[in-house]
């Protein structure tokens, strides 16, 4: 995978599998310490010590449609890559955090890529599923929680296109605001 | 400069999108729609599931063809990602395999508007390693 993004997008869908109702999707720059993190908190099933240690092994899986499970590894190698790290902490039936720091300056972090793109896959679903996505730079913090959006809409769906719309140009003029970087 | 919309905005929008849902008629349920899900695992967002995904419901958008497209876990077809499924309304689900964005515009414009199947489809007798 070549966007930061597209990870993203790829560790929430192990939120969603373990059932969880609330993700928190954090994205933290801090150039001065040389920090990049991105950070995925869910509510779900979370998993106890054994499945905690084998969570990063490509070879294992909880699917049955496959053997093997690239989605944590592979976010983990891209990390260290970059001189960072990935931990994953998690309680079973209360959730998991997993964290990825990536060297802010480092030539080979990739970069975030269509960022707003994938949370609007993940926010514009049918689903039930509620997220507080938050984002920090030097020069501010944006939050946006589906859980005011839904109240707002009403009984509109989150997933109507014009609504789409709406919130791709929100999230977009609201992280111009901050100056993210690439 | 423009002012960044807010919430206070969305309430407004959220205004004039249900008066027009509620001129359209109520009989709009889902197991009536077109359905698309997307294979959306990591196998699939390597393979660029995302602009398929995203290419679906822009395309579907712009034509006016009421459909639901949806993500899905994985269907054990990676070697084929991106793959999709397509439920038309009494029809048994098909999936297809490699769609890209020119095989997404093919399967709009025959399967979904003309019900003609494309090639690309990946039969049901096809099982996974497991079997």
């Amino acid at each position: 995978m070549k966007d930061l993004s597209l990870h993203i997008l790829d560790i929430v869908q192990n939120s969603i599998r373990a059932k969880a109702q609330l993700i928190e999707i954090e994205i933290d720059e801090r150039p001065e310490n040389d920090q990049y993190i991105i950070t995925v908190t869910d509510d779900g099933t979370g998993m106890n010590e054994e499945g905690l240690k084998r969570a990063i092994d490509p070879f294992y899986t909880s699917r049955t449609t496959r053997k093997v499970g690239l989605g944590l590894s592979l976010f983990k190698q891209n990390a260290e890559q970059t001189g960072g790290s990935l931990h994953i902490e998690s309680v079973l039936n209360k959730g998991t955090k997993v964290t990825a720091t990536f060297g802010f300056h480092h030539l080979d972090r990739p970069i975030m890529g269509d960022l707003v793109g994938c949370l609007l896959i993940l926010i514009c679903s049918p689903g039930k599923t509620n997220y507080v996505f938050k984002y920090r730079t030097p020069s501010g913090e944006y939050v946006l929680d589906t859980r005011e959006i839904r109240k707002t809409l009403e009984d509109v769906p989150i997933d109507n296109p014009e609504v789409r719309i709406f919130l791709k140009e929100m999230i977009e003029e609201n992280l111009e605001e901050i100056h993210i970087s690439e | 400069m423009n002012k960044i919309k807010s919430l206070a905005d969305l309430r407004k929008l959220q205004n004039e999108v249900q008066s027009k849902i509620k001129l359209r008629e109520k009989g709009d349920n889902p197991d009536k729609l077109v359905q698309i899900k997307v294979s959306m695992a990591t196998c699939g967002i390597a393979s660029g599931a995302k602009e398929t995904m995203t290419f679906f419901i822009d395309e579907l958008e712009h034509q006016g063809i009421d459909a639901v497209v949806t993500q899905t876990g994985c269907m054990g077809y990676c070697y084929a990602e991106p793959t999709i499924e397509l439920i038309i309304p009494g029809q048994a689900p098909v999936v297809y395999g490699y769609v890209t964005k020119a095989k997404a515009q093919e399967i709009i414009d025959k399967h979904i508007k003309l019900n003609q199947m494309v090639d690309g489809i990946i039969p049901v007798n096809y099982s996974s390693i497991d079997n």
